[in-house]
């Protein structure tokens, strides 16, 4: 990108274009995790599923030159995972959070076992639509190349908002989070809502790890998530569990994300690996201004974090 | 802890091994799904860790940092605390340690130079730590997530310091700092190419096992840690015991980096983020946070992290084969948690529900939601 053309003015235009293309998986993230945490669970171990999305994906749309393809297994990958996650996290005694970790660990290892041969090969890519054709500067044309998935994101935040807020099925999974008793009372079987949203959850983020090796950074890396599926729980807790309000978050991180490599475009690099780190830094930020000792958080689903 | 009865020791003894066994099972079912001869796996995995006494003294060099990462997440534990900002605390105490031994080179003599690393490492992974608990106690930020983010913040500040301020020119391919003076480093125990780090991994549990087994700080902490409102309606000092025992706990893991630093690598580099954090978690979680069981079980790991290459050499396996594997293992010890007090053998008068653990009643009674 010549944005040394734009001189100084590049620096935001880089930062929209990069929140435009780096937030969807936070987006794909953060919604699963509101989905799991309305349900009373979390799910930290969102980051092992986006990374073997992101592989299952890379691999199928290499192996099949079908990207959308690849999409769809690399939720049916998130599935698969998430049902392990609901299965075990709903055992006694069994810590969700501990859980998690659990299948960071076992996630990654399942993604970088089988992704190995797939470091090299270049496989077939999403494709972007360009809204930016109207322009004749190739900064604003380039910018504005959206890739569909994005799109979908951006839909699914308002279908959820009313799904939680306007159907049975959302207030059978509010009551399961909020206040298990009543539910059973209700005759909901808790076991078999918290079970689905999970499932659904992961199945979000598996997709989200496809948009990354599929379309921005676009390869398969071993560091190609770098935490992204950590930050999104934070993310949630920043969103107030509203799916609408993660859609902004997901923006907001995604523009933090492009902080670094906006001042690396004109010339500031001494400091790109601390900018680097900027969207942690940002997250620990908002976590430490959010959270009090004294109250739960408005908005927490009453039963999260109790086993 | 069922200590008082022999069956309950019994079943905290059988339920881990039983665990252990089970996933080299589905470990096994995993190799073979994947076209290796998982009885071949099993062997090479044995003969590169406990073969013979020259890939023993690997798996020995392995477990030095294994048993000081453990800590960082056995003695939060005791608060009911899940801290996992072990990754971070490493990078940050080996980043201490290179500085203070680049700072004072060879101008005090060797011995003050280590002195004054092992200090180094203490206190800035303690530190690291500290933050957590104390972001943890004062404004309710939860531990789990803040400590992961630090890891994060922890690798960007290492590539910074070593790709910028402290980088040495002659380091192309891999960015590093200056070479720490070859008189400072920690040596090898004599007759091995063990280093001295092993005798640092030893003393840390022991002292830690009876920091919390048998002193009344322990005992406080445990009591904090079953119960946050009864513990400061007796009287306990909650906040200074959580940033203690995060400051004890980081500095183990900070010690963990200063002996990778002194012992191995002999400069900061992205070597130090070899992924022993996440490894030690696994330690502390098999050898349910205690410190004596985390020196067997880091030395069966560590044994397993060197058989890696041999796997990759001979079997023609990816490296990530032992993540997969500690993977299996780590979900099945946690499911293995639900067993306890249900096998009708172990059971006495009463089950195990008294239990302060990282997995078991703490986690209820620990306030409310992940925000705290």
């Amino acid at each position: 990108m010549a944005t040394t053309e734009l001189g100084w003015w590049g620096v935001p235009l880089a930062i929209a274009a990069g929140t435009l293309r780096g937030s969807a998986p936070f987006l794909f993230v953060s919604l699963g995790e509101c989905l799991t945490e309305k349900s009373g669970k979390i799910n930290l171990g969102l980051e092992g599923t986006l990374l073997t999305g992101a592989m299952s994906a890379y691999a199928i749309s290499y192996l099949t030159k079908s990207p959308w393809l690849g999409v769809l297994v690399a939720g049916c990958a998130g599935i698969l995972l998430g049902t392990i996650h609901a299965w075990l996290c709903q055992q006694p005694k069994v810590n969700d959070v501990a859980v998690g970790i659990a299948m960071i660990i076992f996630g990654s290892g399942i993604a970088f076992f089988f992704g190995k041969p797939f470091i090299q090969p270049v496989a077939p890519q999403l494709p972007a639509i360009a809204f930016g054709s109207w322009s004749t500067s190739p900064q604003i044309q380039s910018a504005l190349k959206i890739c569909p998935l994005f799109l979908i994101g951006v839909a699914i935040a308002p279908v959820m908002q009313w799904f939680f807020a306007s159907t049975r099925w959302g207030l059978y999974i509010r009551a399961v989070g909020d206040a298990p008793e009543a539910a059973k009372a209700m005759g909901i079987s808790i076991h078999r809502v918290r079970w689905l949203c999970i499932v659904a959850g992961s199945f979000l983020a598996g997709i989200g790890g496809a948009y990354l090796s599929l379309y921005y950074p676009g390869s398969w890396t071993e560091r190609i998530s770098s935490g992204q599926g950590l930050m999104a729980v934070a993310l949630v807790i920043f969103a107030r569990w509203q799916p609408m309000q993660c859609l902004y978050a997901a923006l907001l991180f995604g523009g933090a994300q492009a902080i670094g490599p906006a001042l690396q475009s004109v010339g500031i690099d001494s400091y790109y690996y601390l900018f680097n780190a900027s969207p942690y830094i940002f997250t620990l930020l908002i976590m430490i201004i959010t959270c009090s000792p004294k109250r739960t958080l408005t908005g927490a689903p009453g039963a999260l974090g109790k086993s | 802890m069922n200590t008082h009865t022999w069956r309950g020791k019994l079943e905290s003894v059988f339920i881990p091994l039983a665990a252990i066994l089970f996933s080299l099972f589905l470990f096994g079912i995993f190799c073979a799904a994947v076209g290796a001869n998982p009885i071949a796996v099993y062997g090479a995995i044995y003969q590169a860790a406990f073969g013979r006494w020259q890939s023993f003294q690997n798996a020995l060099i392995r477990a030095a940092p294994l048993m000081l990462s453990s800590l960082c997440t056995a003695l939060p534990a005791r608060l009911g605390l899940v801290i996992i900002g072990n990754e971070g605390a490493i990078v940050v105490g080996g980043l201490g340690a290179v500085a203070i031994a680049l700072a004072l080179y060879t101008n005090v003599p060797p011995l003050g130079s280590q002195i004054a690393m092992v200090v180094a490492g203490i206190v800035c992974g303690g530190v690291w730590i500290g933050i957590v608990g104390a972001l943890r106690y004062y404004r309710g930020v939860n531990e789990t997530i803040s400590s992961l983010l630090m890891n994060y913040i922890a690798i960007a500040l290492l590539n910074h310091l070593v790709g910028g301020p402290m980088r040495d020119p002659s380091s192309l391919n891999k960015p590093s700092s200056y070479p720490i003076p070859n008189v400072n480093m920690l040596g090898d125990l004599p007759g091995t190419r063990i280093h001295y780090g092993l005798i640092y991994g030893l003393i840390a549990c022991t002292i830690a096992y009876f920091l919390i087994q048998r002193t009344t700080f322990g005992m406080a902490a445990r009591i904090a840690g079953g119960n946050v409102r009864a513990a400061k309606l007796t009287g306990l000092p909650v906040g200074k015991l959580t940033l203690a025992i995060c400051f004890l706990a980081g500095s183990c893991a900070g010690l963990a980096g200063m002996v990778e630093v002194a012992a191995v690598h002999g400069r900061a580099n992205e070597s130090l983020n070899a992924n022993y954090g996440y490894s030690g978690i696994l330690v502390a979680f098999i050898a349910r946070n205690n410190p004596l069981a985390a020196i067997l079980v880091a030395i069966l790991l560590g044994g397993i992290l060197t058989s890696g290459g041999i796997l990759q050499r001979r079997l023609e396996l990816p490296d990530a084969t032992i993540l997969v594997f500690q993977g299996i293992v780590f979900l099945v010890v946690l499911f293995s948690e639900s067993l306890y007090g249900k096998l009708g053998v172990f059971q006495e008068k009463f089950d195990g529900n008294d239990r302060i653990g990282l997995v078991g009643s703490t986690a209820s009674d620990r306030s409310g939601n992940v925000a705290g």
